[in-house]
């Protein structure tokens, strides 16, 4: 199972201005791995499909804001 | 000021989500145009989207015009609600 | 021809009065990775495309038109019923000046659509990249609005609209393998 966000850390100079990101990370969706899609593949409901904006579950990935994440909201 | 009643929101619902999966599968089919089994499916949900659009427009008037919908007496494929109003 | 269908492609709801969001979305409608300029782009190459992927092209690109009137619709909300104050107080003075609240095609920074944001080489694979390419930049900006937005209305429909761009990338890479093959089609797996 692939992960869909890595992170990076980029470098933090003392005279950097701003309080420094010691941590970014960026997205990986899960379409990067797939290759041509195979048959078959698992699918959501109809109901849920229109909801998570694909019909087959390896495709899914949300993004949410850090203020979703942070009510709790699924990770990403 | 006239407004659509609850039933406009969860017709028009159940043919979003019938829809979507048309569309999925049209682009699936796209790329994969031997998939049997992804073509019985999509046949499946063209039929039952006959079946919502009918119960949709026989309370709400025409989804498409330019001939792809039957109209009422008068004319109502210009009546409000558009999409971007409801 | 197109036959236009008087329904949303997902039920688009907004929480809050909030015109400042427009501003934002407004990227989507008239900016470089923007939803009229995905529509144009994939259906603007159909003419110099192997047929094999000609269907493709005309689906997606009728379904960015499907995007376009999302967007439209939560700009439309968001600002239908804004006085030129709130329009003032939320950055979109400039805009009323010239449009009162009348959309336009223009991004985040006002400047507006512009037929160089399209690329068409007339090489298949080099289009379908650029095709790939446009479908990850509207999948960032996306990310980007999410990230600017407080409304859980409108982050719902815009994970939608992102969800969908990882979608087109995938068929833009299956098309991409559909013309590399040598021969017709073989099972990739
Ligand atoms: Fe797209």
């Amino acid at each position: 199972m692939n992960t869909h966000q890595k992170t990076y850390h980029p470098y933090a100079s003392p005279f950097d201005p701003c309080k420094p990101l010691t941590e970014k990370t960026y997205s990986t969706p899960p379409h990067l791995y797939m290759g041509f899609q195979p048959p078959n593949l698992p699918q959501f409901t109809p109901a849920e499909a229109l909801r998570a904006g694909t019909l087959w579950k390896d495709f899914y990935d949300p993004y949410f804001n850090s203020f979703e994440r942070a009510k709790g909201g699924p990770q990403t | 000021m006239k407004q659509v009643p609850a039933e406009y929101y969860q017709l028009m619902e159940q043919l979003q989500t019938v829809d979507f999966v048309l569309v999925e599968l049209t682009l699936y089919l796209d790329t994969h145009n031997d998939d049997i089994e992804a073509i019985n499916q999509f046949n499946h949900y063209v039929k039952e989207r006959k079946h919502l659009k009918k119960a949709f427009e026989s309370q709400f008037g025409p989804l498409l015009q330019f001939g792809n919908s039957y109209s009422g007496y008068p004319w109502n494929w210009d009546d409000t609600p558009w999409p971007w109003q409801v | 021809m197109w036959i236009y269908e008087k329904k949303l492609q997902y039920p688009v709801r907004v929480s809050t009065c909030n015109p400042t969001l427009a501003k934002y979305l407004i990227e989507q409608y008239g900016g470089a990775d923007g939803e009229l300029a995905a529509a144009l782009r994939y259906l603007n190459q159909r003419y110099t495309i192997p047929d094999k992927v000609i269907g493709l092209l005309t689906d997606i690109g009728t379904e960015e038109f499907a995007h376009l009137e999302m967007i439209a619709t939560m700009v439309y909300k968001l600002t239908k019923d804004a006085t030129p104050e709130q329009m003032k107080a939320a950055g979109l003075g400039d805009h009323y000046a010239n449009h009162d609240g009348a959309l336009f095609y223009q991004n985040a920074a006002g400047v507006p659509w512009t037929a160089s944001y399209i690329a068409a080489k007339g090489d298949p694979i080099a289009d379908l990249y650029e095709d790939i390419a446009a479908e990850e930049k509207a999948r960032a900006t996306y990310q980007w609005l999410i990230n600017l937005s407080d409304d859980p209305d409108i982050n719902d429909s815009l994970r939608f609209l992102r969800e969908r761009e990882i979608i087109h990338a995938q068929r833009f890479r299956e098309a991409v393998e559909i013309l590399k093959e040598e021969r017709d089609r073989q099972t990739i797996f």
